[in-house]
Protein backbone atom coordinates (compact mmCIF):
# COMPACT_ATOMS: atom_id res chain seq x y z
CA UNK A 1 0.00 0.00 0.00
CA UNK A 2 2.96 2.50 1.06
CA UNK A 3 4.77 1.39 -2.27
CA UNK A 4 1.56 2.16 -4.13
CA UNK A 5 1.26 5.38 -3.09
CA UNK A 6 4.84 6.73 -3.02
CA UNK A 7 5.12 5.62 -6.11
CA UNK A 8 1.77 7.14 -7.60
CA UNK A 9 3.37 10.32 -5.89
CA UNK A 10 6.55 9.78 -7.52
CA UNK A 11 5.33 9.31 -10.98
CA UNK A 12 2.39 12.19 -10.34
CA UNK A 13 5.86 14.82 -9.83
CA UNK A 14 7.64 13.68 -12.98
CA UNK A 15 4.50 14.52 -14.97
CA UNK A 16 4.55 17.92 -13.94
CA UNK A 17 8.36 17.79 -14.24
CA UNK A 18 8.08 16.75 -17.70
CA UNK A 19 5.23 19.26 -18.48
CA UNK A 20 7.94 22.46 -16.50
CA UNK A 21 10.17 21.05 -19.13
CA UNK A 22 8.34 21.23 -22.08
CA UNK A 23 7.24 24.73 -20.65
CA UNK A 24 10.73 25.76 -20.94
CA UNK A 25 11.36 24.73 -24.17
CA UNK A 26 8.09 25.76 -26.13
CA UNK A 27 6.95 29.14 -24.11
CA UNK A 28 8.20 32.56 -26.13
CA UNK A 29 9.42 34.75 -23.54
CA UNK A 30 10.99 34.91 -19.91
CA UNK A 31 8.06 35.73 -18.09
CA UNK A 32 6.16 32.33 -19.67
CA UNK A 33 9.15 30.05 -19.14
CA UNK A 34 9.52 31.53 -15.53
CA UNK A 35 5.94 30.75 -15.05
CA UNK A 36 6.43 27.35 -15.97
CA UNK A 37 8.98 26.61 -13.65
CA UNK A 38 8.50 28.74 -10.75
CA UNK A 39 5.14 26.61 -9.92
CA UNK A 40 5.30 23.35 -12.14
CA UNK A 41 8.80 22.59 -11.01
CA UNK A 42 7.95 23.12 -7.66
CA UNK A 43 5.37 21.17 -7.45
CA UNK A 44 6.98 18.24 -9.25
CA UNK A 45 10.09 18.20 -6.81
CA UNK A 46 7.49 18.36 -3.74
CA UNK A 47 5.35 15.69 -5.04
CA UNK A 48 8.64 13.35 -5.99
CA UNK A 49 10.37 13.98 -2.79
CA UNK A 50 7.41 13.65 -0.57
CA UNK A 51 6.74 10.34 -2.91
CA UNK A 52 10.57 9.03 -2.03
CA UNK A 53 9.82 10.07 1.69
CA UNK A 54 6.52 7.86 2.04
CA UNK A 55 8.21 5.15 -0.09
CA UNK A 56 11.14 4.43 2.20
CA UNK A 57 8.77 4.75 5.30
CA UNK A 58 9.81 7.26 8.82
CA UNK A 59 13.33 6.99 8.93
CA UNK A 60 16.04 10.01 9.51
CA UNK A 61 16.33 9.95 5.60
CA UNK A 62 12.68 10.95 5.23
CA UNK A 63 12.95 13.32 8.07
CA UNK A 64 15.50 15.28 5.92
CA UNK A 65 13.21 14.50 2.58
CA UNK A 66 10.80 16.38 4.60
CA UNK A 67 13.44 19.52 5.09
CA UNK A 68 14.49 19.35 1.61
CA UNK A 69 10.97 19.64 0.62
CA UNK A 70 10.21 22.65 2.53
CA UNK A 71 12.99 24.44 1.77
CA UNK A 72 12.21 23.78 -2.12
CA UNK A 73 9.20 24.77 -1.65
CA UNK A 74 10.02 28.43 -0.01
CA UNK A 75 13.12 28.92 -2.20
CA UNK A 76 12.00 28.08 -5.65
CA UNK A 77 9.23 30.52 -5.96
CA UNK A 78 10.69 32.80 -4.06
CA UNK A 79 13.75 32.60 -6.36
CA UNK A 80 10.87 32.74 -9.67
CA UNK A 81 9.90 36.02 -8.43
CA UNK A 82 12.45 38.09 -7.65
CA UNK A 83 13.88 36.93 -11.26
CA UNK A 84 10.47 37.75 -12.98
CA UNK A 85 10.41 41.39 -10.96
CA UNK A 86 13.90 41.93 -11.63
CA UNK A 87 13.30 41.46 -15.09
CA UNK A 88 10.17 43.50 -15.25
CA UNK A 89 11.90 46.57 -13.53
CA UNK A 90 14.75 46.68 -16.60
CA UNK A 91 11.91 46.95 -18.70
CA UNK A 92 12.36 43.20 -20.09
CA UNK A 93 10.34 43.39 -23.20
CA UNK A 94 6.89 40.98 -22.52
CA UNK A 95 6.00 38.86 -25.71
CA UNK A 96 2.35 39.44 -27.18
CA UNK A 97 1.24 37.86 -30.27
CA UNK A 98 0.16 40.92 -31.62
CA UNK A 99 3.21 43.09 -31.78
CA UNK A 100 5.31 41.10 -33.73
CA UNK A 101 5.26 38.06 -32.00
CA UNK A 102 5.83 34.37 -34.09
CA UNK A 103 1.79 33.55 -35.45
CA UNK A 104 2.12 29.63 -35.19
CA UNK B 1 25.01 47.16 -6.46
CA UNK B 2 24.24 45.78 -2.81
CA UNK B 3 21.37 47.69 -2.06
CA UNK B 4 18.01 46.65 0.35
CA UNK B 5 15.85 44.69 -1.94
CA UNK B 6 12.57 46.40 -2.27
CA UNK B 7 10.36 43.65 -1.86
CA UNK B 8 8.33 41.75 1.14
CA UNK B 9 8.68 37.99 -0.30
CA UNK B 10 12.03 37.75 -0.85
CA UNK B 11 13.09 39.92 2.43
CA UNK B 12 10.52 37.33 4.74
CA UNK B 13 11.56 34.22 3.62
CA UNK B 14 15.58 35.26 3.26
CA UNK B 15 15.26 36.33 7.21
CA UNK B 16 13.22 32.63 7.82
CA UNK B 17 15.99 30.72 5.66
CA UNK B 18 18.98 32.42 6.52
CA UNK B 19 18.88 31.21 10.20
CA UNK B 20 17.91 27.44 9.12
CA UNK B 21 21.08 27.54 6.52
CA UNK B 22 24.02 28.40 9.14
CA UNK B 23 22.12 25.51 11.69
CA UNK B 24 22.23 23.13 8.58
CA UNK B 25 25.90 24.70 7.85
CA UNK B 26 26.79 23.43 11.55
CA UNK B 27 25.59 19.87 10.91
CA UNK B 28 27.39 19.32 7.69
CA UNK B 29 30.55 20.33 9.40
CA UNK B 30 30.00 18.31 13.32
CA UNK B 31 29.00 15.28 10.58
CA UNK B 32 31.05 15.48 8.05
CA UNK B 33 33.52 12.46 9.51
CA UNK B 34 30.43 9.49 8.95
CA UNK B 35 28.31 11.11 5.95
CA UNK B 36 28.75 13.20 3.55
CA UNK B 37 29.77 16.77 4.22
CA UNK B 38 32.42 18.35 6.04
CA UNK B 39 34.05 21.40 6.93
CA UNK B 40 34.85 23.06 2.99
CA UNK B 41 30.70 22.47 2.23
CA UNK B 42 29.64 23.86 5.67
CA UNK B 43 31.48 26.57 5.69
CA UNK B 44 30.42 27.34 2.24
CA UNK B 45 27.05 27.30 3.15
CA UNK B 46 27.82 29.28 5.80
CA UNK B 47 29.17 31.89 3.40
CA UNK B 48 26.13 31.40 1.37
CA UNK B 49 23.63 33.12 4.81
CA UNK B 50 25.89 35.45 4.38
CA UNK B 51 25.36 36.40 0.97
CA UNK B 52 21.82 35.66 0.77
CA UNK B 53 21.61 38.60 3.69
CA UNK B 54 24.06 40.81 1.75
CA UNK B 55 22.02 40.19 -1.10
CA UNK B 56 18.28 41.25 0.67
CA UNK B 57 19.12 43.35 3.45
CA UNK B 58 21.05 45.52 2.03
CA UNK B 59 24.56 47.11 2.78
CA UNK B 60 23.46 48.95 6.28
CA UNK B 61 21.71 46.16 7.62
CA UNK B 62 23.77 43.33 6.20
CA UNK B 63 27.40 44.76 7.38
CA UNK B 64 25.79 45.46 10.94
CA UNK B 65 25.78 41.82 10.87
CA UNK B 66 28.79 40.41 9.40
CA UNK B 67 31.11 43.52 9.42
CA UNK B 68 33.39 43.73 6.27
CA UNK B 69 36.66 43.11 8.31
CA UNK B 70 35.15 40.04 10.05
CA UNK B 71 35.73 37.76 7.26
CA UNK B 72 39.67 38.47 7.15
CA UNK B 73 39.34 37.38 10.73
CA UNK B 74 37.71 34.09 10.59
CA UNK B 75 39.72 33.60 7.55
CA UNK B 76 43.02 33.73 9.77
CA UNK B 77 41.41 32.33 12.82
CA UNK B 78 40.40 28.98 10.39
CA UNK B 79 43.81 28.61 8.92
CA UNK B 80 45.60 29.15 12.90
CA UNK B 81 44.15 26.43 13.88
CA UNK B 82 44.62 24.21 11.25
CA UNK B 83 48.22 24.86 11.56
CA UNK B 84 48.29 24.43 15.26
CA UNK B 85 46.67 21.30 15.16
CA UNK B 86 48.77 19.75 12.81
CA UNK B 87 51.98 21.19 13.96
CA UNK B 88 51.01 19.83 17.73
CA UNK B 89 51.39 16.64 16.31
CA UNK B 90 54.62 17.26 14.56
CA UNK B 91 55.86 18.37 18.22
CA UNK B 92 55.13 15.56 19.84
CA UNK B 93 57.14 12.81 16.84
CA UNK B 94 53.95 12.24 14.68
CA UNK B 95 53.64 13.70 11.07
CA UNK B 96 51.36 16.57 10.04
CA UNK B 97 47.93 15.99 10.80
CA UNK B 98 48.74 12.98 12.53
CA UNK B 99 46.22 13.11 15.44
CA UNK B 100 46.83 10.42 17.07
CA UNK B 101 50.01 12.17 18.43
CA UNK B 102 47.84 15.57 19.97
CA UNK B 103 49.19 16.41 23.19
CA UNK B 104 47.02 14.92 25.17
CA UNK B 105 48.65 11.70 26.41
CA UNK B 106 45.63 10.43 28.73
CA UNK B 107 43.51 10.36 25.65
CA UNK B 108 43.35 7.34 23.55
CA UNK B 109 44.39 7.46 20.23
CA UNK B 110 40.59 6.75 18.72
CA UNK B 111 39.23 9.74 21.05
CA UNK B 112 42.24 11.71 19.55
CA UNK B 113 41.66 11.21 16.08
CA UNK B 114 37.74 11.62 16.15
CA UNK B 115 38.29 15.27 18.06
CA UNK B 116 40.93 16.04 16.11
CA UNK B 117 39.20 15.88 13.00
CA UNK B 118 36.73 17.55 14.28
CA UNK B 119 38.87 20.37 15.10
CA UNK B 120 40.27 20.61 12.02
CA UNK B 121 37.30 20.66 9.81
CA UNK B 122 35.59 23.51 12.26
CA UNK B 123 39.55 25.64 10.96
CA UNK B 124 38.08 24.37 7.45
CA UNK B 125 34.62 25.69 7.53
CA UNK B 126 36.17 29.33 9.23
CA UNK B 127 38.63 29.52 6.82
CA UNK B 128 35.81 28.93 4.05
CA UNK B 129 33.48 30.95 5.05
CA UNK B 130 35.82 34.40 5.81
CA UNK B 131 37.34 33.51 2.53
CA UNK B 132 33.78 33.36 0.58
CA UNK B 133 32.45 36.70 1.94
CA UNK B 134 35.38 38.39 1.71
CA UNK B 135 35.77 37.72 -2.42
CA UNK B 136 32.37 38.58 -2.39
CA UNK B 137 32.96 42.20 -0.80
CA UNK B 138 35.82 42.70 -3.10
CA UNK B 139 34.38 41.80 -6.37
CA UNK B 140 30.58 42.71 -5.55
CA UNK B 141 31.25 46.35 -3.74
CA UNK B 142 33.94 47.88 -6.67
CA UNK B 143 30.58 48.04 -9.05
CA UNK B 144 28.49 51.86 -8.67
CA UNK B 145 25.85 51.53 -7.14
CA UNK B 146 22.46 51.17 -8.88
Amino acid sequence: MRDVVGLALIFGGLFFVLVSALGLVRFPDFYTRSHALGKSDTLGTILVLGGLAVYGGLTLSSLKLLLILIFVGLGNPTATHALTRAALRSRHEIWSRREGGKKE
Amino acid sequence: MIHRYQGVVVELVSRAVVPAIQVFALYIITHGHYSPGGGFQGGALLAASILLLRFTQGRKESYRRFPPGAGFALAALGLLIFLLVGLASVARGGSFLDYAYLPWPWASPETLRYYGILVVEAGIALTVWGTLVVVFDQVGTRTRDV
